[in-house]
């Protein structure tokens, strides 16, 4: 973005631009605004951009190395769950039906389930699809109400009449039931099935966040401006009125995420979603449901972490937000 | 100061409506606003033209449509013998480069997350044939340093710079093209007063050293007579008087003229006592529905049945020198003391 010359390395001494230069050194030049900013800041005379001095910012904050750290360690159980527990839980010799319900141990760390079967095993191999679902429907949610409500903000006219009316009609459908339908004509319950789902009944609420924002960013003065100087669609959207009006959308997507990997918790407690033998937080949670008062620990693993992943995103969406709002740095 | 040449900026007959519609999903038009309603101007190089009037009578929209913000309704504006009013995107793009804007609002015409030297280099990047691209960080320094600014705080956000610092900040990046004539919106109305005086002369000593021409709308009476060589006066969407500015805040020909400048505060209480306020009945009628005729002849004390039936055109008048639109102009001499 920034150009990283040094001042007064190019360009020849008789552009008008050098005349413009040489004039305000003159003596005629009357004497700075005494109300200058306190001193030279570390970033000064450094290029800079948004997103780069967000990143900057970003390093030094607490909250998001916490929640970053957090986040690999989760997403690394995710890929290789081999590295976290050498129980297989996938191999049913593994579980006896003598060791059911038992309490933590040094054999058990979190105990056993109804099966017998080892639950920190079982939760850590359940982050993949917990995980994947939560992600990927928080992904596509995002990205396609966040462009279609960009879109239907800026242009208003027919297509945002239009798309207004579609995201309503997906916004009538009741979640649970319209999850249910979707899922019905897929039949089979993979993961997959449910991020769709999930993703086309949230779509709307994004869509409606971002093109408010962008409606209340379109108008404003900088907005104008640009306009004056001739910035062309793409530039006013995507320069001006994108960031200003991405911050609402970043705190609806880290929401958004908890949401996902809860819903698809209670669609395959209802038996549409993924099933056994699949293993997921959400499935694990509604398995242990009915024995709870017997076996807390087959419930309560699985919900902490699952309550652990959602704060590290919304931990991280806050700590995005706040480092792309330069009065906040 | 010296105005030469032939006019860069021409307007002539310039009219904006904004329909007025009912109805969800039929539109039906039932009334339009006349935000400007027939404004003819010229501009020379290196000339500034101040446009005062009160809230609401068409100064803002009238500079949306000399920046090509708005297309007028009808009616035509010609930069250096340039049409805009019909002109393509393409077309206007390449006539930024001549005519920019400075806006009102130091606080919300920057944008709040962009570097101050993205906000002055923005210019460069929509027209990239203005400046090879490793010279833009220098010519954005050099132009902080133009305006008054440390061009060390390059990449710095606009929250950091006080009201002053912002507004600029706005005048650097129109000026980034190197236009001829600077479109300046109420530029220091959001301004301390002592801030006002630093930003009008800044302006002033751009002038002098670019040669802009500049179209300076305000309602503060006396920033316009500062910086003015010429004055129009505006009232609901027409211009009602045009002339030098000596002439205007003199020799007062348009009884509305003479009611705005009688309404300035005067610092000097010496004869205070004995100067005249014309204090004006009602409110400036709506635009959607003016009145037939002279517009301003509800608020007039010198309304006659002429001036509901002709609507008087803006030009000189016998016993003035320069030009106004009404029926019964007269220097009005107890404005001497303003």
């Amino acid at each position: 973005m920034s150009d990283t010359t040094i001042p007064g390395t190019s360009g020849s001494p008789g552009t008008p631009r050098a005349r413009h230069a040489r004039h305000a050194k003159s003596p005629a030049q009357p004497a700075r605004d005494p109300r200058s900013p306190k001193g030279p800041g570390p970033q000064d005379a450094k290029p800079a951009g948004l997103w780069s001095d967000a990143w900057h910012d970003l390093r030094r904050r607490p909250l998001f190395i916490a929640s970053a750290v957090l986040i690999c360690v989760i997403l690394l159980m995710a890929a290789v769950p081999q590295l976290f527990t050498s129980v297989d839980p996938y191999d049913a010799a593994g579980c006896r039906l003598g060791d059911a319900r038992q309490a933590p141990s040094s054999g058990h760390w979190f105990g056993t389930d109804s099966q017998g079967c080892d639950t920190f095993a079982r939760t850590v191999y359940g982050t993949r699809v917990s995980l994947l679902v939560g992600l990927s429907a928080t992904l596509v949610t995002t990205l396609v109400g966040g462009l279609l409500g960009l879109v239907a903000g800026f242009r208003g006219g027919w297509p945002d009449a239009l798309l207004s009316r579609v995201a309503e009609i997906f916004f009538a459908v009741p979640s649970v039931l319209g999850a249910l339908l979707i899922l019905a004509v897929f039949r089979t319950g993979t993961m997959w099935t449910v991020m769709l789902a999930l993703a086309m009944l949230a779509w709307p609420m994004t869509f409606r966040i971002m093109r408010a924002a962008v409606i209340t960013a379109k108008g404003q003065d900088y907005v104008i401006a640009a306009r004056a100087l001739g910035a062309s669609g793409g530039r006013l959207m995507f320069r001006h009125i994108l960031p200003n009006s991405i911050a609402s959308v970043i705190v609806v997507a880290t929401v958004n995420l908890g949401v996902f990997i809860a819903a698809e918790a209670g669609l395959s407690f209802l038996g549409v979603g993924v099933q056994s033998p699949s293993i997921s937080w959400g499935l694990m949670i509604a398995d242990a449901r009915p024995r709870f008062l017997e076996a807390a620990s087959p419930l309560l693993f699985p919900a902490a972490f699952l309550s652990l992943t959602v704060l590290a995103f919304i931990m991280l969406g806050d700590a995005v937000r706040d480092a792309l709002d330069p009065k906040l740095r | 100061m010296a105005a030469t040449g032939s006019p860069i900026l021409e307007v002539r007959d310039l009219v904006k409506h904004f329909p007025m519609t009912r109805g969800v999903l039929v539109r039906k038009q039932i009334g339009a606003i006349r935000a400007v309603d027939g404004v003819s101007f010229d501009l020379r190089r290196g000339e500034t033209l101040g446009i005062v009037g009160e809230s609401g009578c068409g100064k803002s929209t009238l500079a949306k449509l000399l920046m090509g913000l708005e297309r007028p309704t009808s009616g035509s504006v010609r930069i250096k013998g340039r049409e805009i009013a019909d002109a393509k995107e393409s077309e206007l793009k390449r006539v930024r480069r001549t005519i920019q804007l400075v806006m009102q609002d130091p606080y919300t015409s920057l944008n709040p997350r962009m570097t101050v030297g993205d906000i002055v280099g923005e210019p460069y990047e929509i027209h990239p044939e203005a400046a090879p691209k490793g010279d833009r960080r220098r010519r954005v320094q050099a132009l902080l340093e133009l305006v008054g600014l440390n061009p060390d705080h390059i990449s710095r956000y606009p929250h950091q710079f006080s009201g002053g610092q912002r507004q600029r900040i706005g005048i650097a990046r129109g000026l980034a093209l190197q236009p001829e004539i600077l479109v300046c919106d109420e530029p220091v109305s959001a301004l301390d007063v002592s801030i006002q005086a630093q930003v009008i002369n800044l302006l002033a000593r751009l002038q002098r050293e670019l040669g802009l021409a500049y179209v300076f709308i305000a309602h503060d009476l006396s920033v316009v007579r500062h910086i003015s060589d010429r004055v129009g006066v505006m009232y609901l969407g027409k211009m009602v008087e045009l002339g030098r500015d000596a002439e205007i805040y003199g020799q007062p020909a348009h009884p509305y003229t003479q009611a705005l400048l009688s309404a300035a505060p005067v610092p000097d209480p010496e004869g205070r006592e004995r100067r005249r306020r014309i204090v004006l009945q009602g409110d400036p009628p709506s635009p959607a529905s003016p009145p037939s005729g002279c517009r301003f002849r509800t608020r007039c004390w010198k309304a006659q049945e002429i001036c509901a039936q002709q609507e008087p055109p803006l030009q000189l008048r016998p016993g003035t020198w320069h030009e106004s639109a009404c029926h019964f102009a007269e220097v009005y001499d107890a404005m001497r003391s303003f």
